[in-house]
């Protein structure tokens, strides 16, 4: 069968890269056209293998290390030692940025927090998951461990879905302090990268719909619903970010089963 | 070690220069994609060592040009510099990493699916990172910051500084050559 379709466009499709309406026609023309479905299938299996093959180079400790003490002066270093620096920085670099922002906005701010302020809180809450090797409290991924885990720590109960299925896994909970309130994190991974999402009861009715913003190369997202509020963030893509936001609030209000 | 020391040294004239507050900004925005930086490095130079230093470097350029940088997408332009030095250094030390060409307007056409799923689920480790490193330069970092960084096709356009057009079409042909590769060798493993 021949095909006028360039076959890019198979690979933009596989990526997420077209709108909406070339979407529906390339699903239409998979229909009809067996070698582009084929293209189709074998570069969704060749993603498959390449994101469970090991190929992701992780940065070697010493290197972490070595750049760390690049970073910060000399003074600093003297003042301290290497262990205890390293670790009040991974807790205190994002904290302290958050003060500085805190500090230099105190006289704009009103009580709750703007949306941007928060944004900042949650990709600082984000670096802080992956820098101090303190992604979970809880690490399972079963939904029916980790929702109980929360029981007792925090006065509301977070829903917890899991995505595996998705190409979502999820990898477990946390206790989070974000815009003066304990939130609950959830950790999931999509390939080699993490997915938080921060989830705590809302201060504002209804659902305003999705807001997207992105900091300092992490996407996020926002959306209230069911008397909560959400935030995911993560550096995978904005088009992979909005694919799991999508699924999550779908599982949320219709969990399956 | 040496290197190290001497690069500790000549950072800290950089960094008793800067004040705290950029000092700061850069730990919390540009420190974090560090693996990201490492795993683009590693594939580009397909070496350990070599990937380590160039990193390493590349951190102290960022830090140095921080000031220039106006927010934005800080992974994208922590990526650029990574990148563009892992070139420079392979023009000197293997220029003929570099200037293999490949056919940049041939727009492949890739065969369907059918039996050859079965090969990509049998491919192993090793054969997928074999397939992966003898890609041409162009095409492995294409597929690297598409499939294993997850970027989008702007931001590629932007690290590799090639129009969003030729993205596309060197993940296409990425792909095709990947999974041809990957028939081959289980073909020989057959035979064999």
């Amino acid at each position: 069968m021949s095909c006028t379709e360039p076959r890019d466009l198979v690979h933009a499709y596989l990526d997420r890269e077209l709108d909406l309406e070339k979407s529906l026609e390339m699903e239409q023309h998979f229909k009809d056209c067996a070698t582009c479905s084929g293209a189709h299938e074998g570069g969704r299996e060749l993603r498959h293998v390449l994101s469970e093959g090991g190929l992701y180079f992780r940065a070697p400790a010493a290197l972490r290390t070595r750049t760390r003490a690049l970073i910060q002066g000399p003074a600093e270093r003297a003042q301290r030692s290497r262990s205890f620096a390293w670790r009040t920085m991974a807790l205190g670099v994002p904290l302290a940025l958050a003060a500085v922002l805190a500090l230099t906005l105190v006289p704009l701010l009103k009580s709750p927090m703007t949306d941007d302020l928060v944004a900042d809180e949650i990709v600082s809450g984000h670096v802080r998951s992956l820098m101090a090797t303190h992604l979970t409290d809880v690490a399972s991924s079963d939904k029916h461990t980790v929702k109980p885990w929360f029981e007792g720590k925090l006065d509301f109960a977070p829903t917890v879905v899991d995505l595996a299925d998705r190409g979502f896994p999820l990898l477990g909970g946390r206790l989070d302090y974000i815009d003066d309130h304990s939130v609950a994190a959830l950790v999931y991974q999509r390939r080699k990268h993490f997915i938080n999402v921060f989830v705590w009861p809302s201060t504002t009715e209804g659902d305003l719909g999705e807001r997207r913003s992105s900091r300092h190369g992490f996407n996020v997202i926002h959306w209230n619903a069911a008397e909560m509020t959400y935030w995911t963030v993560s550096d995978v893509s904005v088009s992979e970010l909005e694919e799991f936001a999508g699924i999550v609030r779908e599982r949320i209000a219709s969990p399956p089963g | 070690m040496q290197s190290d020391q001497r690069s500790i040294q000549s950072s800290a004239k950089i960094t008793q220069l800067t004040p705290p507050v950029a000092r700061t900004a850069f730990e919390a925005s540009v420190l974090p994609h560090l693996d990201a930086a490492y795993n683009l490095a590693r594939w580009l130079l397909r070496n350990e060592d070599d990937a380590e230093d160039v990193v390493q470097d590349s951190y102290i350029k960022a830090f140095r040009f921080y000031d220039g940088f106006r927010g934005g997408n800080s992974r994208s332009w922590l990526l650029t510099i990574v990148r563009n030095a892992c070139y420079t250094w392979l023009r000197q030390a293997r220029p003929e990493d570099v200037t293999v060409p490949f056919d940049e307007d041939v727009h492949g056409r890739d065969s369907g699916g059918g039996p050859e799923a079965d090969v990509l689920r049998s491919a192993n480790a090793q054969s997928l990172k074999d397939a992966l490193e003898r890609l041409p330069i162009g095409l492995r970092e294409a597929i690297v910051l598409r499939e294993l960084e997850g970027l989008s096709y702007a931001e590629i356009a932007a690290v590799a500084d090639i129009p969003i057009g030729t993205v596309m079409s060197r993940l296409s042909r990425s792909r095709k050559r990947l999974r041809e590769f990957l028939s081959a060798r289980a073909g020989q493993e057959i035979s064999s």
